[in-house]
């Protein structure tokens, strides 16, 4: 199912924007530790397409999809 | 040597509500005007779909006839177009040359970039890789050294593939296909090109040239050109677009326009579309063209000339004029249409009128010029003439979003 999340991004100097902590619409929040890749990809689990930052949330590897201005999760693999 | 690549999505607005639907994914699908409408119509299937031998523009009980499980979903047309702009994102990769046909075609010169057909064939394999990768749709690409052999060769091996055709094999791919096949050949075309004994594109490349000219005159060059390989004409620069012939729109209404007032109600909604639509383009029309259709399904068009304008209310007025000299409701009407041809660009001078009270024009012009920016920001309904709230079933509808996407002409 694809859920649009909240997410805490930062914009550098450059215009580069880089999400640091995502916010489950149940109320938990997590810090992005890392962000390990950032590419265009399609997310066929969830259904979309979009900017793609693949990130390591609490140990695990996530993929966080910014689709136009809106993020969502998409398990891996 | 040119390199010329013609790319094309494959099922495009079927693909893109596939991709945003993964539980439908594996079935058969069809992208449907509103279901519960009587004018709902197949405007695009996915693969499976196609097994069923559903057809784009038949009517979707026709189809659900073939295919009882078929599932139909409602067009998302911002998302074809956000689509559409991440695959150009894609091809401007490769080259500033692309010249898009319709919403999901374009042409890509690579001329200057590659230097021979094996270069272009890996950038081809390249783009329908990453459109897969980064879009979840598939493109079949066609490699060639003009753009109708590009154009046939995007067509020849679908979906997700390459074909390349060379000044070498032309003759084993092309010259094979039916000549309707050939861009512009329409059913006409093919019919007289049949009773001359012309099937395929190589018996029309072979066909004696003279006669081709007595058969069909000016056209002749062009259909001679276009078999044998030998249209010149440039893919356009990114940004350059070619004034429209023409800007239209129909609508079916919920129930059938019984008398005049009624249709005055929906042809203030389509004529205010078009009007918008083609002040975004800078352009001034000086011929109104209407349709009607009864509800035996006879249609007639009329046309008159009017003074170059871009001004809603005087569109409508000659658009209103047409349908009071010309029907007499006898029947109801079912669809009504309007489209605008022969324009202008808005910045050419203009000759100011003797007859018209230009001063009154000029605000006239402004006020459409705010209502459009309104509009923009708030949405079609939100300002909106008093005769529109007369009877909702005949105007709650708002064709500038919803219009559909026409192809466009070679030539246009
Ligand atoms: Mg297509």
């Amino acid at each position: 199912m694809k859920q649009y999340i909240s997410v805490t991004a930062r914009f550098d100097e450059d215009g580069n924007l880089l999400p640091l902590k995502i916010h489950w619409n149940d109320g938990r929040s997590f810090e992005i530790d890392k962000v390990t890749d950032i590419r265009y990809a399609a997310s066929l689990k969830a259904g979309g397409a979009g900017l793609r930052y693949t990130c390591r949330i609490a140990g695990a590897e996530k993929y966080l999809f910014l689709e136009e201005n809106r993020w969502f999760v998409d398990a891996r693999g | 040597m040119r390199y010329i690549l013609h790319s094309d999505c494959n099922g495009f607005f079927a693909s893109v509500e596939c991709l945003h639907n993964p539980e439908i994914r594996n079935k058969p699908v069809a992208v449907c005007g509103d279901t519960d409408m009587r004018h709902g119509i197949i405007l695009a299937k996915n693969e499976i779909a196609k097994q069923y031998n559903i057809k784009t523009g038949e009517a979707i009980w026709q189809a659900v006839e073939k295919c009882p499980e078929l599932v139909t979903v409602k067009p998302h047309f911002d998302r074809y177009i956000r689509f559409s702009k991440e695959t150009t994102r894609i091809y401007s990769d490769y080259s500033d040359r692309i010249e898009p046909f319709g919403i999901d075609e374009s042409w890509i010169d690579l001329t200057g970039c590659v230097n021979s057909f094996e270069e272009a064939q890996a950038v081809a394999e390249q783009i329908r890789k990453r459109v897969k990768y980064e879009l979840g749709i598939t493109v079949s690409i066609g490699v060639s050294f003009n753009k109708i052999f590009a154009k046939l060769g995007s067509d020849y091996k679908k979906p997700d593939a390459v074909t390349l055709i060379t000044d070498k094999n032309y003759k084993d791919i092309v010259w094979k296909l039916p000549v309707e096949d050939l861009l512009n050949v329409g059913r006409s075309t093919k019919t007289k090109l049949n009773s001359i004994g012309v099937f395929t594109i190589g018996q029309l490349a072979n066909f004696p040239y003279p006669i081709l000219k007595s058969n069909f005159g000016k056209w002749a060059d062009i259909l001679h050109m276009f078999s044998n390989g030998l249209d010149m004409s440039p893919v356009k620069a990114l940004g350059f677009v070619n004034l429209p012939k023409s800007i239209g729109n129909s609508t079916t209404t919920c129930r059938d326009m019984k008398n005049y007032e009624d249709a005055k109600i929906v042809m203030n909604v389509l004529a205010d579309s078009v009007c918008r639509r083609m002040r975004e383009q800078g352009l001034s029309a000086t011929t109104v063209t209407v349709s009607l259709r009864d509800t035996t399904l006879m249609t007639i068009t009329r046309q008159c000339k009017i003074e170059t304008t871009d001004i809603s209310c005087e569109v409508l007025s000659a658009a209103l004029k047409l349908i009071k000299e010309n029907y007499r409701f006898d029947k109801p009407l079912r669809s009504i249409g309007i489209s605008l041809s022969d324009f202008k660009p808005k910045l050419e001078p203009q000759q100011l009128s003797l007859l018209r009270d230009e001063k009154k024009r000029t605000r006239q012009s402004a006020l459409d010029s705010s209502i459009d920016i309104l509009k923009k920001r708030f949405g079609s309904y939100c300002v909106r003439p008093a005769v529109l709230l007369a009877d909702r079933s005949l105007s709650g509808f708002s064709p500038k979003e919803e219009h559909t996407v026409h192809p466009v002409g070679y030539f246009s």
